[in-house]
């Protein structure tokens, strides 16, 4: 067909289906491939307050009544947007499923793909590791500081790079292209997509950020149908959106306190991570609860051994723990730069934290006791609260420490080959290495020293004590990389030695503007953002994730994928259709 | 005579008045003696310094709400404020500025000079629902 006959035909059918999408909205959303036997909520929402007789739903041909067994519960309006119909708690077996939702004027479709999994499971254990943020250039600037390179042929992989099976990840969501660390997280472990800022739930118009149609979580099926372990690890606070996604249902991942709630609900065997902040009541100072729960001491109750300081979680390793609990910093734990060299950030106030790796040592011991197998997901949280505000230096060095993660994975693998791995991120952020900055280079400004093309030439990192990080991130001639969206700052061409970089901060109109912190470090040059004034840092980008897999079920990722994908490849190796 | 009189005077009156300073100053770094994950410990001078007036430099966190009659003092310049963004949180050690009378907002980027009279412990502000650790009440500040 002629592209001038296509043209019209694509135009007027966007149209048709951007009417038929405005009202009424039916949840699981058109286009949703979701596993059967999961439950989840149904609901279709109207845009007027009609009343119950002018409802007509349904699915397949059948009423909703007939395909679920229940009757939806009638709400007659809705906040004063709507009637609507709910139906919590309901699942379907595998197959094709059409739903029309009719109010008497307007009308809505919505196909549905219901998948299946064997029923008898391929892999014992499961292990999702997701540096979140992870982007091409994370990996590119770990593999140069790492391992290194040598007339233009790489020293040595990262173990990231050998996993045998790779894929493309999409990471759109339901309201938008874009994506944050709510619903990719979520995407991964309900596999349904969802909105920014949402997890284990499809965004409805309500305000309650706890009423919203819920997706069933891995977490959650996991408890239904199989005695496998749970362990959820982060150096991030642990009620942050990666690691909560693996038990939460909420609109909004702010309401932290509510997610530790979550937690105790679950009762992951292995929990570890900040944030414990709101885990304390709020009467003891460093808490951010506002109630006066005390959450260490219930999880204490449920026979959790408790570890606090990087010595404590060696200490109580020597008797392997049941059930661990391992909170280690009120916020977000440092980065590998300011723990292992320059002890900037929170170090002094956190002196005793563990590395990624202690984590998940602790984690890999506790949860392979339980002869059933378990489902492990670790995130290297903190490449993405560099990246964000433009510190690439400690997003790379976190990358560097997130690959270790992946080798001690990959060791276990060799040991338990019935193990399905899984390394990713979660969404990318615009990080580029273009070549080097050479102190030495003439130049009046900092940016006739940038080297490029064959003028780059090669870094003068040195790794005398072979730990895989360099010795010094401040070498004469460093990497040159940069992102590519951010707000107003001040480009110093080198790394921030006195703290994480805060590039820009708010002013009374709810602009953000340079930090004129670093206004005076030499050579530091005025760069005027491009994103809304109202953004503080630089923004996740839409570019695809790199996927690489082993283990069994592996062999189903490859070339590119929509990111919910992993949940259903997951699922399939654990047989949580069954 | 009288003008050595006078500048012995202005002297020893400046040696209280910067002994008075000392005694009544507080710094982010000291507010907190340590503690770890399951909480942090005052330090004993925050604790001596409780209904004190204390004064303490810092920067001015971007107003909360427009109803809020209080504001956020930081000891870095911060990107964030917890009503208008989802995913972000205070640093710890913050303490919360309530004034005598209204004063107009500071930039962000400049160190200003509180005093107040300094209140220890956990509370609720009624209005906006904002948990604090440290307060500094009746308070006034300038720029540096």
């Amino acid at each position: 067909m002629k592209a001038t006959v296509m043209m019209p035909l694509c135009l007027g059918m966007a149209l048709l289906t951007a009417t038929a999408q405005a009202a009424p909205a039916i949840y699981p959303v058109d286009t949703a491939r979701f596993l059967g036997t999961s439950k989840f909520d149904f609901k279709v929402e109207f845009d007027r307050e009609i009343s119950q007789s002018d409802i007509d739903v349904r699915i397949n041909g059948k009423s909703v009544a007939d395909v679920f067994g229940a009757k939806p519960e009638f709400i007659k309006n809705e906040e004063g947007k709507g009637s609507a119909i709910i139906l919590r708690n309901v699942s379907l077996a595998p197959g094709k499923y059409a739903v029309s939702a009719k109010d008497g004027k307007e009308e809505a479709s919505a196909k549905w793909d219901v998948y299946g999994t064997p029923e008898k499971a391929k892999a014992k254990n499961v292990i999702l590791l997701i540096a979140d943020g992870l982007s091409m250039g994370h990996r590119t600037g770990a593999r140069l500081l790492s391992k290194g390179v040598t007339n233009g042929m790489y020293n040595g992989y990262l173990s990231m790079d050998t996993l045998p099976y790779t894929g493309m990840l999409g990471t759109c969501s339901v309201d938008s292209i874009a994506a944050d660390s709510a619903n990719t997280a979520s995407a991964y472990m309900t596999g349904h997509k969802s909105s920014v800022n949402a997890i284990g739930v499809y965004a409805d118009r309500t305000k309650d950020p706890f009423d919203d149609p819920r997706q069933e979580n891995i977490a959650e099926l996991l408890r239904r149908k199989t005695n496998k372990s749970i362990g959820i690890v982060s150096d991030a606070e642990i009620e942050d959106a990666t690691p909560a996604s693996v038990v939460s249902h909420t609109r909004k991942r702010s309401e932290k306190a509510a997610i530790v709630g979550m937690f105790a609900n679950i009762r992951p065997e292995v929990l570890i991570g900040g944030g414990s902040a709101y885990f304390l009541p709020r009467t003891v100072p460093g808490s951010k609860r506002k109630d006066e729960k005390d959450y260490v001491e219930d999880f204490r109750k449920a026979g959790y051994t408790l570890a606090t300081t990087r010595t404590e979680l060696l200490n109580v390793m020597e008797k392997s723990p049941d059930r661990l609990l391992g909170l280690f910093h009120t916020g977000n734990l440092d980065g590998a730069l300011d723990r292992k060299q320059l002890k900037k950030g929170t170090v002094s106030k956190f002196p005793d934290q563990p590395d990624l790796t202690d984590s998940m040592n602790a984690a890999l011991k506790v949860l392979s006791k339980n002869p059933n197998g378990f489902f492990l997901m670790l995130e290297a949280g903190l490449v993405d609260k560099y990246t964000h505000p433009l510190d690439w230096e400690r997003a790379i060095y976190d990358t560097i420490m997130f690959d270790k993660v992946v080798a001690q994975a990959q060791a276990f693998c060799d040991a338990n080959p019935d193990t399905l791995l899984i390394v990713t991120g979660d969404h990318t952020h615009a990080l580029s290495i273009i070549g080097t900055v050479d102190d030495n280079l003439p130049g009046e400004l900092m940016r006739d020293k940038v080297g490029i093309y064959g003028a780059a030439g090669y870094p003068n990192y040195k790794d005398a004590d072979g730990d895989g990080y360099p010795d010094d991130v401040n070498v004469s001639k460093r990497l040159a990389a940069f992102i590519g969206n951010y707000p107003d700052h001040y480009e110093t061409y080198r790394p921030k030695l006195d703290g994480p970089f805060v590039p820009a901060v708010k002013d009374e109109n709810g602009h953000y503007i340079a930090n004129a912190a670093y206004k005076d470090i030499p050579g530091a040059q005025f760069v005027p953002g491009n994103l809304p004034r109202t953004e503080s840092t630089g923004v996740h980008a839409i570019d695809d994730l790199v996927v690489g897999a082993r283990g069994p079920n592996a062999d189903q990722i490859h070339g590119f994928m929509n990111s919910t994908e992993i949940f259903r490849i997951m699922a399939e190796a654990m047989a949580l259709g069954k | 005579m009288k003008i050595w009189l006078t500048v012995l005077l202005c002297l020893l009156l400046g040696v209280q008045a910067a002994h008075a300073e000392t005694e009544n100053r507080l710094d982010f770094d000291g507010l907190y003696s340590g503690g770890g994950a399951l909480g942090l410990r005052f330090s004993d001078k925050v604790l001596s310094s409780d209904g004190r007036r204390i004064v303490i430099r810092g920067f001015m966190a971007p107003p909360l709400k427009a109803d809020a009659d209080f504001f956020v003092l930081t000891r870095e310049p911060v990107a964030l404020c917890p009503f208008c963004q989802s995913d972000s949180d205070w640093p710890d050690n913050i303490l919360v500025v309530y004034l005598s009378k209204k004063q107009r907002f500071v930039q962000n980027n400049t160190v200003i000079e509180v005093e107040g009279t300094l209140e220890v412990g956990s509370w609720t502000d009624e209005k906006t629902g904002f948990v604090s650790q440290l307060r500094l009440r009746d308070a006034t500040f300038h720029t540096l």
